[in-house]
C-alpha cells in the first residue's frame, strides 16, 4: 500500500462546477440528435420478426422503387460483414475473448433485434414505408431462450420449478441433443474459466454451517434518457467522418474495417452523450451510418427510437448461480464454491470480458482461504449481453451477500459481525493470488454504514402498519481495464500565449464529467481557475487517443495522463519562473545591502503555482505571474506543448482453467445500508433510507464523486423493480411506460459517505467511482426485506407479487 | 404525405408561422425548427425530457398535439433562461449543485421546476420530489437536481416574493 503525500490542494476536491454544466444547464448543449446537415438522408434498420430463423432471402426490389428512397444495403453490400470484435483495445487478445461481430444478418438469424437491412431515404417516414416494403423470406427456428437449456437441452431436466443447478451446468456434458444459435459454430458455449484456490473438500469436513442455494440475476437495461444515434458525412477528401454517442471512439478502427477502408479514412468524433452506463460501448449506429453515407455519399442520420433501444443494445448478462458457502461455528468462512452459467445472448460482443469479471469476483470481498468459482457462458436466441454498469459483478455480488446474511442466521450472528469477521484487509490477496497495491477500506465501510443505520433503534412496525427491515451488505471492484490489455492513454497540453491551456484528450465523456476532470487536474497543477483550461475533446482526427470510457477507467488512465503530459512544460515553468524570481528579487552581489542570495535550485524546490502566479513559498511576496513565465518560454525555447501517456501494467493472457496474478490494476470497495418497509397486505417496499459508503481514494472533483455514488446506488437500485419481460426472445417491455426506472418519488435521498484513504492507484491517490458505486445496494436492499419479512430471497426481480407469493408460502 | 397546414403560435416571446402536417406532435415541430434545447426520450409522454411551457403549464410536448397551440404561448428551457428570472436562478443552481451529469434531462427538469416555483411551490423536499416526478434521470438519483430546486425555492421564500 502506498499513501501519496499529502498535498495543499486549491482545485482538486473543490465542488468546481464542471466546464460544460453551464451550456447543459441553459439548454445550449448539442447531443447526437441535434444536428442537421443540408441535403442530409434518414436511415432505418429493417429488424428479424422473429428471434430464430433461417434467413432464406431478402427482396428489397420494392423498397427500392419507392421514390425518395436513396439506398438499401443488405448483408451482400457490407464490404467486410464479419469481424472480429474489438473493444477499443490495440492488442489482439485472440484465444476466446474475441468472437464474431456481423454487421447484417446472413445465415442464421440469431435474435428478433438482428439488423437484416439498412434504408437511406428524403424523410423518416419514407425510411420507415421501405422497410416495409422489404420481403423477408424466414425459416422460423424453435430458437433456445435459456442459457442452461443451450448447454445441456431438456432432456433429463429437474422438474422443480427452477430447471438446472448452474452446478449441472458446469459439470455435465454438453448435450449434442440442443438448439445451435449460430450458423458458425458447432456448440453454444462461448466460454469457460476458473479461480480456485486451497482443498475444499478437506475444507467441507472443517464447516460447522454450510448454507447452499441457487440464484437467478435478471437481465438489466441501461436506459439512458438519449437513445443511440448520430449523423455521417464525406468530407471533401473522402473521410467518412461520424459524429455520434459512443464509449469507444475507437470503434473508427473496425468501422473502416468494414467499409473495407483505411483507418485514416474513418473519423469519429464523440458528442458529450445522453448517458452510456455500458450500453455505448459496442457500436450501435456508427457502422450503419457510415455504410449508408458510403453508399450514397450523402449526409445520413439515424436515431434509434426509445423502442428500438431497449430492444436491440446490450443488456446485462442473466446468470443462474450456485453457491455453496461453509463457516466454522466461530463465523470464520472457510470454503465457498460458485457456479456461475451467463446468457451471452445472440452474439459474443464483452461476454468473455464480463465472464472474467464475475469469475475473480465470484468469491466475493472476503478472506477465504478454500475458494472456487466456475463459469461458463453461452449463446442464446435473446438480446445480446454485454457491458452494463458492474461488468458482471453486481451479479455475484448480490448472490455472495445474500450467503453472508443467511449464514449469518445459522450462525445466530449479526449481519454486521460475520462481515466484520471476514472482510479482506489490507494484505489479503484477493482470489487470483495477487495482493493489490491500493488500500482496503472495507473494515471502516462495513463500521460507518452500520452505526449510520442503527444509529436509532429500528422499530418493529412503521405507525401505518408496514414492517420495517434493515440490511447492510458490501462489495468490491475494479477499476481500469483487464491488464492483459496492455491500456495506455494520452492527453495533450498546450499553454497559449495568455497563459491560458487547450487541452486535447480523446476522451467520451459520458456525464461522469470525464473531460472536466482532466481540466480540474491541469487546473491545480498549474495554479489556474478551470475557466482557463479548455478541454477539447473526442475527435479520431485531432484529439489524442484516450481509449474507451469504460471500466471505470478515466479518472485513473487518462488522470495519470494528464499529470504526465504536465510534468516537463511545469519544470520548464519553473525553471524560467525560479529564474526570473531570483533576477527580480535578489539584487546582484555588488549591489550595497546584499546579504544572502538563494540560487535558481533552490528557489525552484520552492515554488507554488496558484492565483495564475509562480510564488516562491518562504516568502509569498516574490512572485511572478503566469503569463509573464510562458512568454518568457514561449519566446526563447518554443510552443509549450507536450503529449503525455499513461500506462497500466501489463501481464500476458492469464491460463483460463485457473486465473492467477494481477488481472486488474485495484479495487475500489463499497458497502451499503438500506432501511426497507413492506406492506404485508399488498406486498408493496418502500426504500425508506440509503447509506452509500465508498473509498474514493481522493475525491477529484466533490460533486461528481457523490454524483456517481448517489446514481449509482438508485441505478441498482432499480434494478430490482425493472422487468424486460423477456418471452421467448421478446422483449415486451420495449417501453419507459413498460420498463419502470426509479423516479424521483420512488426513492430517498441517498447519504453519501466518502472515505478518503488517498490509497488508490489514480492521481492524487484517487480510485475509480463510477461502476463500483452501484454493486451492493441491491444485495442490501433484499437483506433489508429479509430482516423485515424474514424471506430470503435468491433473485434480482422482487416485485409486490413476488414478495406476497412467498408471504403466502412461509 | 399529409397536407402541411399553417399553424401560428408564439415561441419563446416570439409569433412563429410553420407549416405543419395535421397529425405533428409539439415535440416534433419545435426540434424540426431547431428548438434542440428540447429533447426526445421517448415520445410516449413518461421520460420528460421534453417538458415545455405551454401558457405557463408546464406539459410533456410529444403528447401536445401541435395544432392545438395555435395562437397559444410556449416557452423552452433555453428561452426562459435568457428571459426569467426564477429559470436563471433555477440554471445557475443546477450548476453548482452539480445537479447535471450527461444534462440530457436537464431542460425538461429546470422547466417542471420552474412550473412548480411559478406556482408557489415551497422548499420541500418531498413536495418537489412529487412535482418533479414525472421527469426521469438515469444519472443523478435525484438528490443533486432537489438540492438545487430546494435552495431557489429557499431563495424565493425568503426574499418574500
Amino acid at each position: 500500500m502506498v499513501l501519496q503525500e499529502n498535498l495543499n490542494f486549491r482545485m482538486v476536491g473543490t465542488r468546481v462546477p464542471r466546464h460544460d454544466a453551464a451550456a447543459k444547464a441553459k439548454g445550449e448543449q448539442m447531443y447526437s440528435d441535434d444536428r442537421d446537415m443540408p441535403g442530409m438522408l434518414y436511415g432505418k434498420v429493417l429488424r428479424s420478426a422473429y428471434p430464430a430463423a433461417i434467413l432464406k432471402g431478402v427482396d428489397t426490389s420494392k423498397a427500392k422503387a419507392l421514390p425518395g428512397v436513396h439506398a438499401v444495403l443488405t448483408a451482400k453490400d457490407v464490404p467486410v460483414n464479419q469481424d472480429i470484435s474489438k473493444f477499443g483495445q490495440m492488442r489482439d487478445v485472440g484465444g476466446g475473448f474475441e468472437g464474431l461481430y456481423k454487421v447484417l444478418a446472413d445465415g442464421k438469424i440469431r435474435a428478433k433485434s438482428e439488423a437484416i437491412a439498412l434504408v437511406a431515404a428524403e424523410t423518416e417516414e419514407i425510411a420507415e414505408e421501405a422497410c416495409r416494403l422489404i420481403e423477408v423470406d424466414y425459416d422460423v427456428q424453435p430458437g433456445v431462450f435459456d442459457p442452461r437449456i443451450a448447454i445441456l437441452g431438456t432432456k433429463g431436466m429437474p422438474d422443480n420449478g427452477y430447471g438446472w443447478s448452474a452446478v449441472d451446468c458446469i459439470n455435465k456434458p454438453e448435450s449434442k441433443d440442443v438448439y445451435l444459435v449460430s450458423s458458425e459454430d458447432d456448440s453454444n458455449v462461448i466460454m469457460r474459466t476458473k479461480v480456485e484456490n486451497g482443498d475444499l473438500e478437506a475444507a467441507w469436513k472443517q464447516c460447522d454451517v454450510i448454507v447452499e442455494n441457487d440464484y437467478y440475476t435478471s437481465p438489466h437495461d441501461h436506459a439512458y434518457l438519449e437513445t443511440e444515434g448520430g449523423i455521417g458525412w464525406m468530407d471533401d477528401d473522402g473521410v467518412i467522418t461520424l459524429r455520434v454517442g459512443t464509449q469507444v471512439l475507437e470503434h473508427y478502427r473496425t468501422i473502416a474495417k468494414v467499409l473495407g477502408l483505411p483507418h485514416t479514412k474513418v473519423r469519429n468524433i464523440g458528442v458529450l452523450v445522453g448517458g452510456g452506463f455500458g450500453g455505448k460501448e459496442d457500436i450501435t449506429v456508427e457502422t450503419y451510418i457510415a455504410l449508408l453515407v458510403q453508399a450514397t455519399r450523402r449526409p445520413v442520420k439515424m436515431v434509434w427510437s426509445r423502442e428500438e433501444s431497449l430492444e436491440c443494445h446490450s443488456k446485462r448478462h442473466p446468470e443462474y448461480l450456485h453457491y455453496k458457502t461453509g463457516a466454522t461455528k466461530d463465523g470464520k468462512i472457510i470454503a465457498q464454491d460458485v457456479s456461475i452459467v451467463m446468457d451471452g445472448g445472440c452474439y459474443t460482443y464483452c461476454t468473455p470480458w464480463v465472464q472474467m469479471y464475475s469469475t475473480i469476483n465470484g468469491p466475493g470481498c472476503y478472506a477465504i482461504p478454500n475458494v472456487r468459482c466456475q463459469s461458463i457462458s453461452t449463446f442464446t436466441n435473446n438480446t445480446f449481453s454485454s457491458a452494463n454498469r458492474g461488468f458482471g459483478v453486481p451479479q455475484t455480488n448480490f448472490c455472495y451477500e445474500r450467503q453472508m446474511d443467511e449464514l449469518a442466521a445459522k450462525l445466530g450472528m449479526s449481519p454486521y459481525e460475520i462481515r466484520k469477521k471476514n472482510v479482506m484487509k489490507n494484505g489479503d490477496p484477493q482470489h487470483t493470488g495477487f495482493v493489490t497495491q491500493g488500500h482496503v477500506a472495507l473494515d471502516e465501510l462495513v463500521d460507518t454504514v452500520w452505526q449510520k443505520l442503527n444509529a436509532t433503534p429500528k422499530p418493529e412496525y412503521l405507525p401505518d402498519g408496514r414492517k420495517v427491515g434493515r440490511g447492510i451488505a458490501c462489495g468490491m471492484m475494479s477499476y481500469g481495464r483487464l491488464c492483459f490489455l496492455h491500456d495506455s492513454s494520452r492527453v495533450a497540453l498546450r499553454i497559449e500565449l495568455d497563459g491560458s491551456i487547450t487541452l486535447r484528450a480523446g476522451v467520451p465523456d459520458i456525464g461522469g464529467g470525464q473531460g472536466s476532470v482532466l481540466a480540474q487536474i491541469c487546473a491545480e497543477e498549474f495554479g489556474l481557475p478551470i475557466s482557463d483550461v479548455h478541454p477539447f475533446v473526442m475527435d479520431t482526427h485531432l484529439t489524442p487517443l484516450c481509449g474507451t470510457t469504460t471500466a471505470t477507467r478515466q479518472l485513473y488512465m487518462s488522470g495519470n495522463a494528464c499529470l504526465e503530459a504536465v510534468k516537463p512544460l511545469k519544470a520548464a515553468l519553473a525553471r524560467k519562473a525560479a529564474e526570473i524570481i531570483k533576477a527580480e528579487y535578489w539584487p546582484p552581489r555588488s549591489e550595497p545591502g546584499y546579504e544572502w542570495e538563494p540560487d535558481v535550485e533552490n528557489i525552484l524546490g520552492q515554488l507554488e503555482f496558484h492565483d495564475r502566479k509562480i510564488y516562491y513559498a518562504p516568502d509569498p511576496q516574490k512572485a511572478v505571474d503566469f503569463k509573464t513565465v510562458v512568454a518568457h518560454v514561449s519566446n526563447e525555447q518554443g510552443e509549450l506543448f507536450n503529449e503525455g501517456q499513461f500506462n497500466a501494467p501489463a501481464i500476458e493472457v492469464p491460463d483460463l482453467s485457473n486465473i492467477k496474478g494481477q488481472i486488474l490494476p485495484d479495487m475500489t470497495y463499497t458497502a451499503h445500508g438500506v432501511e426497507v418497509a413492506v406492506d404485508e397486505e399488498t406486498g408493496e417496499y418502500e426504500v425508506l433510507r440509503v447509506i452509500a459508503a465508498i473509498d474514493c481514494g481522493k475525491a477529484i472533483n466533490r460533486n461528481s464523486c457523490e454524483g456517481q455514488v448517489e446514481g449509482g446506488a438508485i441505478y441498482n437500485l432499480g434494478w430490482l423493480r425493472e422487468d424486460l419481460c423477456w418471452r421467448d426472445g421478446v422483449t415486451k417491455a420495449n417501453k419507459f411506460s413498460t420498463y419502470l426506472i426509479p423516479t424521483s418519488a420512488d426513492v430517498p435521498d441517498v447519504e453519501t459517505v466518502l472515505i478518503e484513504s488517498r490509497g488508490g492507484v489514480g492521481p492524487y491517490g484517487a480510485k475509480g467511482v463510477g461502476e463500483p458505486a452501484d454493486n451492493s445496494i441491491t444485495p442490501a436492499t433484499v437483506n433489508a426485506i429479509n430482516d423485515a419479512i424474514g424471506v430470503s430471497f435468491h433473485t434480482t426481480t422482487i416485485r409486490p407479487e413476488d414478495i406476497l407469493f412467498a408471504l403466502k408460502k412461509k | 404525405m399529409t397536407n402541411r397546414i399553417p399553424l401560428t403560435l408564439k415561441i419563446n416571446g416570439e409569433e412563429k408561422t410553420f407549416l405543419a402536417a395535421p397529425e405533428i406532435n409539439l415535440l416534433r415541430l419545435l426540434r424540426d425548427n431547431y428548438y434542440w434545447d428540447v429533447k426526445c426520450g421517448c415520445e410516449e409522454g413518461e421520460c420528460g425530457t421534453c417538458t415545455v411551457l405551454l401558457d405557463g403549464v408546464a406539459v410533456k410536448s410529444c403528447l401536445t398535439l401541435a395544432h392545438n397551440c395555435a395562437g397559444h404561448e410556449i416557452w423552452t428551457n433555453k428561452g426562459l433562461g435568457y428571459n426569467d428570472e426564477i429559470t436563471a436562478k433555477l440554471q445557475a443552481a443546477f450548476v453548482e449543485c452539480g445537479s447535471i451529469q450527461c444534462g440530457f434531462c436537464t431542460p425538461g427538469m429546470i422547466v417542471a421546476a420552474k412550473h412548480y416555483l411559478q406556482q408557489g411551490g415551497k422548499a420541500d423536499r418531498q413536495a418537489i420530489r412529487k412535482a418533479i416526478s414525472g421527469n426521469l434521470c438515469r444519472c443523478t438519483g435525484y438528490k443533486k437536481i432537489i438540492d438545487a430546486i430546494y435552495k431557489v425555492a429557499a431563495e424565493l421564500e425568503g426574499g418574500g416574493r
